[in-house]
């Protein structure tokens, strides 16, 4: 494989928490590499660590052993190079930021000129379908609009590797999936790297190239599953038998990892 | 008709605004005060009129309690007169003018609460980012304010009579004293209200501390600043009273309650205490317009 090609590359990962309870293994023995242009979901019931690997790979929590590059670098150096951009599953918007200053702000931070923060958050708001409400407060927005606003301020500052976690998971099924649909629409035409984190097993095997199926305590990954649809799929895919089977090894990865004790 | 529809419509406007239970609450306060004015009074009455040898009726009693010169408690419409001879007919620039005496108080007062709300931001902008601070400076904050301020102020006072400074100086510090301490407690507060995501979407854009102080931590803060900053404005007020009650030669309301007190000159008393409450209320109501047009400027929900 091209060295160069991986976005990230993940080895013998661990991390443990120490508690007042004794240590804590949020994810044991992880072995993962992203390449440019893939689209992976992390799924996996409450407890599996999935965001918390996400949160690895931003450089929000350290690792306790194991290795991890980001581009090719530590996390921490590609966290300074500004080289992702984070979708928490709450937009996060500021409230006493307009929508526009709220997609400006990474810009305003990363030190872009006026002329380029206004060039590009015209084209964050168009790119996710909201303009004409750049001078709107977030309370003003419905929760969807508000999530989409939030996608476009981690994209103003044109970071190659995207991460996601559970971006749509307060939203309901209909937005939801008008959303993915964007989503999917967005990877295509940007050749982003996609990092997202869900509980669907759908919407997983929708989105992505590659689906990481995980499983708690230890948190680690039970199935790797590659999705060969075309980049350019739809919805409709949903009712093909392809897509019904994988969606099918899926819940039976998730229920193989899931212990009920 | 529609005389009888108008009506109707005003009582309900009446009811469903604020109008009405201010007016109803007003009158039950004057009701209980008028009523009050005469057994706090009765006692010295009944001896003038018995040492005069005069006899006579409850609304002799009633009418002679309602005009006295020096009451135990003044009636209200006594404490109005007063108000409107001291602060609108007399000059300004008498020196038994209530305006002459509220300029000064309010020099101090706006001073001190200048000073004192900077400082206070001040020392919230350290606490939040020291941590060694949190635990060594909050204690002494906290028991500065246990001191009582009627014990403190004299020796402030005498402090800065040692040194050559404008009068106003001892005044003013004492009001930066009762001022400071809402406004840094308010603000670490606020400064510490951005919730985990916020702080982490600074993180992933690798903001620095200043930035994230100036983009996130500051504006964050607005609410939590105007509400102490409300706190902060009356406690001012009250410390250059009690500053001005200690060093009563430069004037202000705290000289006026001194004077009154001296000469048992109650109404002078209760005017001056009104028209400080009033002041108080027009400060915090300034501080409280400056919020509303902060807050819509930062999209507030209307």
């Amino acid at each position: 494989m091209n060295e160069a090609k991986r976005v990230v590359d993940i080895a013998k990962l661990s991390l443990t928490y120490e508690t007042s309870d004794g240590p804590v293994h949020a994810l044991s023995n992880i072995d993962l590499c992203i390449e440019a242009g893939d689209f992976v979901s992390f799924i996996g019931p409450s407890g599996c660590g999935k965001t918390t690997l996400m949160r690895v790979i931003a450089d929000l929590e350290t690792p306790t052993a194991g290795t991890i590059r980001v581009n090719g670098l530590s996390p921490h150096e590609a966290r300074l190079k500004r080289a992702y951009g984070y979708v928490f599953q709450a937009p996060a918007l500021y409230p006493w930021r307009s929508i526009a200053k709220n997609i400006a702000l990474p810009l305003e931070i990363m030190g872009f000129s006026k002329s380029e923060q206004n060039a590009r958050v015209a084209k964050g708001l168009d790119l996710v379908d909201l303009t004409g409400f750049e001078k709107k407060f977030p309370w003003q927005l419905s929760g969807g609009m508000q999530q989409r606003a939030s996608i476009a301020r981690a994209l103003s500052f044109d970071p190659d590797l995207l991460l996601m976690d559970e971006p749509f998971g307060a939203l309901d099924e209909i937005v939801r999936d008008k959303l993915n649909e964007q989503l999917l629409r967005l990877w295509d035409k940007t050749k982003k790297t996609v990092v997202f984190v869900t509980h669907s097993i759908p919407e997983a095997v929708f989105l992505s190239t590659k689906i990481v199926v995980m499983s708690p305590r230890p948190g680690k990954i039970h199935d790797i599953i590659t999705c060969d649809f075309p980049r350019d799929r739809n919805l409709d895919i949903r009712e093909t038998p392809e897509f019904i089977e994988i969606a099918n090894r899926v819940r039976q990865g998730l229920r193989e990892g899931h212990s009920y004790d | 008709m529609t005389d009888g529809a108008a009506r109707t419509n005003l009582l309900q406007r009446l009811w469903a605004g604020q109008t009405l239970p201010v007016i109803v609450v007003v009158a039950i306060v004057l009701a209980f005060w008028y009523a009050m004015v005469i057994p706090m009074n009765a006692s010295r009455l009944r001896t003038t009129f018995e040492n005069n040898n005069q006899t006579y009726t409850f609304s002799d009693l009633v009418a002679a309690a309602f005009d006295m010169e020096k009451p135990n408690l003044p009636a209200p419409h006594q404490i109005v007169a007063e108000m409107q001879k001291t602060i609108v007919d007399m000059p300004a620039t008498s020196k038994r003018s209530l305006v002459y005496h509220g300029m000064i108080t309010l020099e101090s007062t706006l001073t001190g609460f200048i000073i004192g709300s900077l400082f206070g931001v001040l020392l919230a902008i350290l606490i939040v980012h020291m941590k060694s601070l949190d635990r060594s400076l909050m204690p002494w904050i906290v028991m500065s304010q246990t001191i009582p301020i009627l014990a403190l102020a004299p020796m402030i006072v005498v402090i800065f009579n040692q040194f050559d400074v404008p009068s106003i100086a001892a005044k003013a510090a004492i009001s930066a004293y009762l001022s400071f301490f809402p406004v840094t407690v308010g603000m670490v507060k606020g400064l510490r209200s951005p919730d985990p995501l916020q702080l982490d979407l600074m993180r992933t854009y690798s903001a620095s501390r200043w930035q994230t102080f100036f983009k996130l931590r500051l504006p964050a803060s607005v609410p939590f600043l105007f509400t102490s900053l409300k706190v902060a404005v009356a406690a001012s007020l009250v410390g250059a009273i009690v500053a001005e009650m200690t060093k009563s030669e430069d004037g202000g309301f705290g000289a006026r309650l001194l004077a009154g007190s001296y000469y048992g000159q109650t109404i002078q008393i209760w005017a001056a205490l009104m028209t400080a409450a009033l002041c108080a209320c027009v400060l915090v109501a300034l501080v409280g317009l400056a919020d509303s047009l902060v807050a819509r400027r930062m999209g507030a929900a209307r």
